[in-house]
C-alpha cells in the first residue's frame, strides 16, 4: 500500500510544481489588476462609468462560482482561438483574484488616517508623490494580513482547475485514485498534506514579512 | 518692510454655511500674528485657505507677490510650513525620517545632507536624542515639536500653526510654546491660530479676534487683551481666561 505513494510521490510533487506555477501567476495578475482597480476606486474620478464599471466587475467576479469562470474562460476562448488549459486556468483565476485583491487594497488605502496625506500635501508633495511615498507603504502594512488569507484561498482554488484538464496536484491525485481503487483516503490524505505544507510555508514567509515591516504603534490592540 | 503674505477679500462657505466673509490681512517679513476667536469662527479654515488645503470660493492669497492658485499650489506649499493641531506625523517613519523625507523626495537633496540638516532641526526643537523614535513612542508635545521641525525642513518663508497646542496637556503645551517663541524671536514670519495667551503676549506683533468669518478687532496684544473695544472680544476673552 505505501508503494502506491512512494511509487507516485515524484508524480505528485511535480503536480505541486504545476499548482505553484498557477498560483504564483494568478497572484501576480490579481496583484497588478487588483491594485490598479483599488487606486481607481479610491483616488480615481468619481464618475459613474468608472466607478460603476468597477463595481460590476467586482460583483460579477466575486459572485460567480469558480467552476463557471473556469469553463467560460476555457471553452469560451477556445471556441475563438486555441488556448492551452493552463493559460485559461491562470487567466480565469487571476482575473477573479484581482477582484478580491482590489477589495483588500481598497480597504487598506481607506484605512490610512487622512491626516497622513494631508500632511504630505501641506509639505508640497503632489498627489502622486504623496501616494507613492506615504499611502503605498502604509497601505501595504494594512493589506498584508488579508493578503495572506487570499494566498491560502487561491492555493486551494488551484485544486479545481483539473476540471479543464490541467495536470496539477489534484488532477494527479485523482488519476492515482482511479487507477488504484480503494485507497482514496490514503491518496487524498497525502495530497491534503502537500497542500497544507505549501500553505504553511507561504504563510510563514508572509508572516515573517509582516513582522519585518511592523513599526511601533501600528495596529496596536487595546486589551 | 515688505509684505510677504497677503490675504485679500477671502470668502469660503461649506454647503449653506458662510465660514469666511471677505477676510483681508497681511504679514510682513518677520511678523507674528495670532488669530483668536470662538470655535467655528473660521480661523482654521482661513489657515487652510492660505495654502489651499481648502480651496477658497473667492478672493486671493499672495506669497511674496505671487498669487496662489491651482497651478502653483505645490510650489507655494513648499514655501509655507504648516503645523497641524493633531501633529499628523508620518506614523511609519522615525522622527528624523519625518524631518528629512520632504527635502529628499521633493528637493532631491542627498540623504546624508538632508539627514544632517534634519538632525540640526531636531536639536533646535530639543529632540536630537529622539531622532530614531517612532511617533507612537513620543509624547504629544514631542510629536508636535517634531512636526514643527518637519515643517521647517523645507526652509519655509512663512509658518502657519493651526491650534498647535490644543491637543496637548498644559504641561506639554509649554515645551511647544517655547519652540514657537524661539522661532518668532529668530525672525520667522508666523500666522498662529491659538488660545495661548502667554504666547500671544510674548511673541505676537498683532492679535486678531475673529468671529463668524469676520475679523472683528485687531491690535497689539496688550491692547486686545488689556482693553479691547469690541464687546464680543471682551466676552470671549473673559471666557478663555476663566477656562
Amino acid at each position: 500500500m505505501p508503494s502506491l505513494i512512494t511509487g507516485n510521490i515524484l508524480y505528485l510533487i511535480r503536480g505541486i510544481g504545476v499548482s505553484l506555477e498557477i498560483l504564483l501567476s494568478l497572484l501576480v495578475i490579481g496583484f497588478v489588476l487588483g491594485s490598479l482597480i483599488a487606486f481607481a476606486q479610491v483616488y480615481g474620478p468619481n464618475k459613474w462609468y468608472v466607478q460603476g464599471v468597477l463595481r460590476v466587475y467586482d460583483r460579477v467576479l466575486r459572485g460567480v462560482p469558480i467552476l463557471i469562470l473556469l469553463f467560460t474562460c476555457y471553452f469560451g476562448i477556445s471556441g475563438v482561438i486555441n488556448i492551452p488549459p493552463m493559460l485559461a486556468a491562470i487567466l480565469a483565476l487571476g482575473v477573479r483574484s484581482s477582484a478580491y485583491q482590489a477589495q483588500i487594497f481598497r480597504s487598506a488605502l481607506q484605512s490610512i488616517p487622512p491626516g497622513q496625506l494631508r500632511a504630505a500635501r501641506a509639505l508640497g508633495f503632489t498627489q502622486r508623490g504623496a501616494i507613492t511615498t506615504f499611502a503605498i507603504p502604509i497601505a501595504f502594512r494594512y493589506a498584508i494580513g488579508p493578503w495572506t488569507n487570499e494566498f491560502s484561498s487561491e492555493l486551494k482554488a488551484t485544486s479545481l482547475v483539473y476540471v479543464i484538464g490541467v495536470s496539477e496536484l489534484m488532477d494527479r491525485a485523482n488519476n492515482i485514485v482511479s487507477n488504484a481503487a480503494g485507497h482514496i483516503l490514503l491518496v487524498f490524505g497525502v495530497t491534503a498534506f502537500l497542500y497544507l505544507f505549501v500553505n504553511k510555508i507561504g504563510n510563514s514567509l508572509l508572516y515573517a514579512l509582516e513582522r519585518q515591516i511592523r513599526f511601533p504603534g501600528f495596529e496596536e490592540v487595546a486589551r | 518692510m515688505s509684505e510677504i503674505l497677503t490675504i485679500d477679500n477671502l470668502w469660503k462657505s461649506y454647503d449653506s454655511e458662510q465660514v469666511l466673509c471677505g477676510i483681508s490681512m497681511s504679514l510682513k517679513k518677520g511678523e507674528t500674528k495670532v488669530l483668536v476667536g470662538p470655535s467655528g469662527s473660521g480661523k482654521s479654515t482661513l489657515l487652510r485657505c492660505v495654502n489651499r488645503l481648502t480651496a477658497p470660493d473667492g478672493g486671493l492669497v499672495k506669497l511674496a507677490g505671487v498669487e496662489v492658485g491651482e497651478g502653483n499650489v505645490n510650489e507655494i506649499r513648499r514655501r509655507i510650513g504648516f503645523v497641524f493641531q493633531d501633529f499628523n506625523l508620518f506614523l511609519h517613519l522615525t522622527a528624523i525620517e519625518n524631518v528629512y523625507v520632504a527635502p529628499v523626495k521633493i528637493k532631491r537633496e542627498s540623504k546624508p545632507v538632508a539627514r544632517r540638516k534634519a538632525m540640526a532641526l531636531l536639536d533646535r526643537v530639543g529632540l536630537a536624542d529622539k531622532a530614531d523614535a517612532y511617533p507612537a513612542q513620543l509624547s504629544g508635545g514631542q510629536q508636535q515639536r517634531v512636526s514643527i521641525a518637519r515643517a521647517l525642513s523645507m526652509e519655509p518663508e512663512v509658518m502657519l500653526f493651526d491650534e498647535p497646542t490644543s491637543a496637548l496637556d498644559p504641561e506639554l503645551t509649554q515645551e511647544v510654546v517655547k519652540v514657537m517663541s524661539d522661532l518668532a524671536d529668530d525672525g520667522m514670519t508666523m500666522l498662529v491660530v491659538s488660545h495661548e495667551m502667554g504666547f500671544a503676549r510674548d511673541a505676537a506683533d498683532e492679535v486678531l479676534f475673529m468671529e463668524k468669518g469676520v475679523i472683528v478687532e485687531c491690535g497689539p496684544p496688550e491692547k486686545i487683551f488689556g482693553r479691547p473695544d469690541n464687546v464680543r472680544t471682551k466676552a470671549f476673552l473673559r471666557l478663555i481666561s476663566e477656562a
